[in-house]
């Protein structure tokens, strides 16, 4: 398989990490795959720019780290502006409608989706919106299913939230799906 | 389904994993970045074996209660960082001279003083070796990926084990914050070195620091059947201060010995494509993985290049280093400091005038790319 | 049992300068071990650097002579191994509030089960004299050759403020209360302070012209006065001895042995 590099980037509270843990986690224990997860720090914990870095292969991944993502994911105007101009040609540019106006024109597929304004309409809870992207990212990706995401959620979320997680990442897939077209 | 039990996590609850793996029974710390994840897992897991986990008032005092706690037969543990490290120092030669198994963990961050917190270095290197005062020799252990930092931190405890002395175990901040794919070995699969406890009946006199032929010294629990003395003033064999010059003359060359002498015992190392290699990059930590991944995309293209990973840092495998080397026409040393291990490199090979350092200093792990450009800046082709 | 059956003759003659008091300390705290019959085996003593850390050596218990100031962290850590010992931690003025004053008062929040005992000749012996934080303002050391101008902790004070369990104080010269409190805070489940003044005829003494071992230890009678005495209240320069305080909270490795049955249950 062709090595897959993401990188998913925002603002601190978003939950762009948790999302690249989940992804990561699931392609090591469910889909049999290597992976490696990173992420930037900063003193603050909540707020500012936020980035994580992921990368699925099927085989050993030495150098950790993503300086040109295949896929990348823009939550904030500031992640937008700061890393778009890395996207490795031909891949995925995500971004959110509702946080971020694109202007530049980048050699990659530029998805710009709802994902915030869907969350809200069908859901109408913020807290399970990097859920939604990471249906959106598996849509494109097409390497890790969305039951192995399912499966990681269940290990590390309340019996009770899990419901709402699944209709939000079967939002992002669908969403993920149509402007895939 | 596989039975063996896989886990996604930082290289930090690897560490955490294979200490309980090995037998941890005690761990005393302080919180700092970017170790500060191995209490916090410690503080949760610990006390589900029935072992003990304690946040002190400083590193000083993490170090200190470790060590009391070994004397009671513990297998014990303390995890820092640079600012932390500086100051157990003192208490880590404390330990050397007592002979008192422990584990340090140091998460390196970017130094001197506070440093740069969250952010990768390899700056410690020279510290972990010399920094307690006075003569003396110690194991300073490293790993690039979770799986090996499993398995060299199960062997620093078999070491301190085997050895009675403090192993450092010395990771960095990309390792201990990268997650990734752990296998846990099943229970048996790792050797495990336990604690080695005197003959000595209760009522005859038990010598603490009377070596057996092999060199070793067993134990006896404080709280157990034999009272004697510990000391960090060089000591009989009693444990009772002395400053015979023979006693003082004969501890001293004991201490040393008992690692020097085992130099090949305690060499961890991995390999890549030496055998025919004419450029040998010699790494290790995180910076390795970086090396690694230049060394496998010049492989595809054919050339002639490889990769000697130190895992064992101190007592520094020199002779591994020029055996390993010998055939090389070039020599890198990929680091994230400003020539540590490269000293060592250079003075361990035949011809130092081969060996080149490729590094970067400034916070970030070394990229492929850092490592080409400086390959073609020594190779004369410029960037 | 005999005194002796409590030493390691092997290494005596000791080493402390004649006239000292830290062998009359030696002496009531062989006595309080005695009369508690504590079991040697059950007994860990631990102590740091300094004139006064040298009693760990003559002791035929578990004994640690440890860092300067870092007696206590040692402890804790065996403590907090096996609960069941008797960890007893003789310290030094400078040893046990200077250099090991974030150690003391640590250990005194937790209310870790060990016995804190200080030694207090108010000076700096082993090095030679120096004012050390309890030697107090107008004294003279051999750093203070113009008068000390530091003002000095009140050990007591300090041991009730940060949490200690049970305190009290004597002094070499009241040997059968020494002992007594000895045994009180041996006894004590929780975190035990025991302040006893004692002399150093050789730098302390003989800096600030209190003469003599004996005339030391005549001075410690004339200063001293039993806790919540009348005399204290003419007299406020007088030092009080006895128990100041003596309560019940709860213990540090108990509390623990219920942290591991959480976790245990949680697991």
């Amino acid at each position: 398989m062709e090595r897959i590099r993401m990188v998913f980037s925002g603002s601190g509270g978003q939950g762009v990490i948790t999302a690249a843990v989940i992804i990561a986690e699931a392609a090591v224990l469910y889909e049999n795959l290597v992976a490696v997860q990173s992420q930037s720090y900063g003193a603050q914990a909540r707020g500012g720019a936020t980035k994580a870095d992921i990368i699925i292969s099927d085989s050993e991944i030495n150098f950790p780290k993503v300086n040109n993502p295949n896929l990348l994911v823009c939550l904030t105007q500031e992640a937008y502006t700061q890393f778009s101009p890395t996207i490795r040609p031909g891949g995925f540019l995500v971004t959110d409608t509702y946080y971020v106006k694109t202007h530049n024109k980048v050699a990659a597929r530029q998805r710009e989706l709802p994902m915030y304004q869907s969350v809200m309409d069908n859901i109408g809870k913020p807290v399970v919106y990097n859920i939604c992207m990471l249906g959106a990212v598996i849509s494109m990706i097409d390497i890790v299913r969305p039951e192995s995401i399912m499966k990681v959620l269940e290990s590390r979320i309340p019996a009770n939230l899990v419901d709402i997680n699944k209709k939000a990442l079967e939002l992002g897939l669908k969403l993920g799906e149509q402007y895939n077209k | 389904m596989n039975e063996k039990i896989i886990k996604f996590v930082q290289g930090n609850e690897a560490c955490v994993e294979a200490a309980i793996y090995a037998g941890l029974g005690f761990f005393a710390g302080y919180p700092i970045t970017p170790s500060t994840e191995i209490a916090e897992l410690l503080s949760v897991r610990l006390p589900q074996t029935g072992g003990k986990f304690l946040q002190m008032e400083d590193e000083i005092a993490s170090i200190c209660a470790i060590i009391g706690a070994s004397l009671t037969g513990n297998k014990v543990m303390t995890a820092t960082s640079g600012p932390g490290f500086s100051l157990m120092q003192e208490a880590l030669g404390y330990a050397v001279m007592a002979e008192i198994p422990c584990v340090i963990v140091n998460v390196q961050r970017g130094g001197p003083s506070t440093g740069n917190p969250t952010h990768v270095s390899q700056g410690d290197i020279n510290q972990a070796r010399w920094g307690t005062h006075g003569d003396h020799s110690i194991i300073v252990l490293t790993a690039s990926n979770h799986q090996d930092v499993f398995s060299i931190t199960v062997d620093a405890f078999n070491m301190a084990e085997m050895y009675r002395t403090p192993v450092i175990l010395l990771f960095d901040e990309v390792v201990a914050h990268l997650r990734e794919g752990l296998t846990i070995p099943e229970k048996g699969a790792l050797d495990i070195v336990d604690r080695l406890k005197t003959s000595v009946k209760r009522g005859v006199d038990f010598h603490p620091y009377l070596p057996r032929e092999d060199g070793r010294l067993p134990m006896s629990d404080f709280g157990g059947i034999h009272r004697y003395n510990v000391t960090g003033l060089f000591h009989d064999m009693w444990g009772f201060p002395s400053s015979d010059p023979k006693v003082v003359h004969g501890l001293l060359r004991h201490l040393v010995d008992k690692i020097e002498n085992n130099v090949y015992d305690i060499s961890r190392y991995k390999e890549y494509f030496l055998e025919d290699a004419r450029t040998i990059f010699v790494s290790y930590g995180s910076s390795a993985r970086s090396a690694l991944h230049v060394v496998k995309n010049r492989r595809a293209r054919g050339e002639r290049i490889g990769l000697l990973e130190l895992q064992t840092l101190w007592p520094f495998p020199a002779g591994i280093v020029r055996e390993k080397c010998s055939e090389a026409q070039c020599i890198i040393v990929v680091e994230m400091n400003m020539g540590q291990v490269l000293q060592q490199v250079k003075t361990a090979v035949d011809n130092p005038d081969k060996v080149f350092l490729a590094n970067r200093i400034d916070g970030e792990l070394i990229t492929p790319t850092d490592i080409r450009n400086i390959m073609r800046l020594i190779q004369g082709r410029g960037v | 049992m005999a005194i002796k059956d409590y030493i390691r003759e092997r290494f005596f003659p000791q080493m402390w300068c004649p006239g000292c008091g830290h062998g009359i300390i030696l002496n009531g705290l062989i006595k309080a071990v005695e009369e508690l019959g504590l079991n040697k085996n059950d007994i860990v003593m631990v102590s740091g650097i300094g004139c006064s850390a040298r009693i760990s050596g003559y002791l035929d218990f578990h004994t640690m002579h440890t860092l300067h100031g870092r007696a206590l962290a040692f402890a804790t850590g065996i403590k907090m191994s096996r609960p069941e010992l008797n960890v007893l931690v003789p310290m030094g003025d400078g040893d046990a509030l200077a250099i090991g004053g974030n150690h003391f008062i640590h250990a005194a929040r937790r209310n870790i089960d060990m016995t804190a005992i200080v030694m207090n000749n108010r000076v700096y012996g082993m090095t030679g004299g120096q004012y050390s934080p309890l030697s107090g303002y107008g004294t003279l050391a051999t750093t203070a050759p113009y008068t000390n101008i530091d003002h000095p902790f009140d050990v007591v004070d300090l041991a009730v403020a940060v949490g200690a369990t049970f305190v009290a104080r004597s002094t070499t010269y009241h040997i059968r209360q020494l002992t007594d409190l000895i045994k009180k805070a041996i006894t004590h489940k929780g975190f035990s302070v025991v302040e006893i003044l004692s002399q150093c005829p050789t730098y302390y003494g003989r800096k600030n012209k209190e003469g003599n071992a004996y005339e030391m230890m005549e001075l410690m009678k004339q200063t001293t006065t039993p806790v919540g005495s009348e005399a204290k209240k003419q007299n406020h320069d007088l030092i009080e001895t006895g128990v100041f305080v003596e309560t019940d909270k709860p213990e540090y490795c108990t509390e623990y042995d219920k942290i591991i049955e959480r976790a245990k249950k949680d697991n």
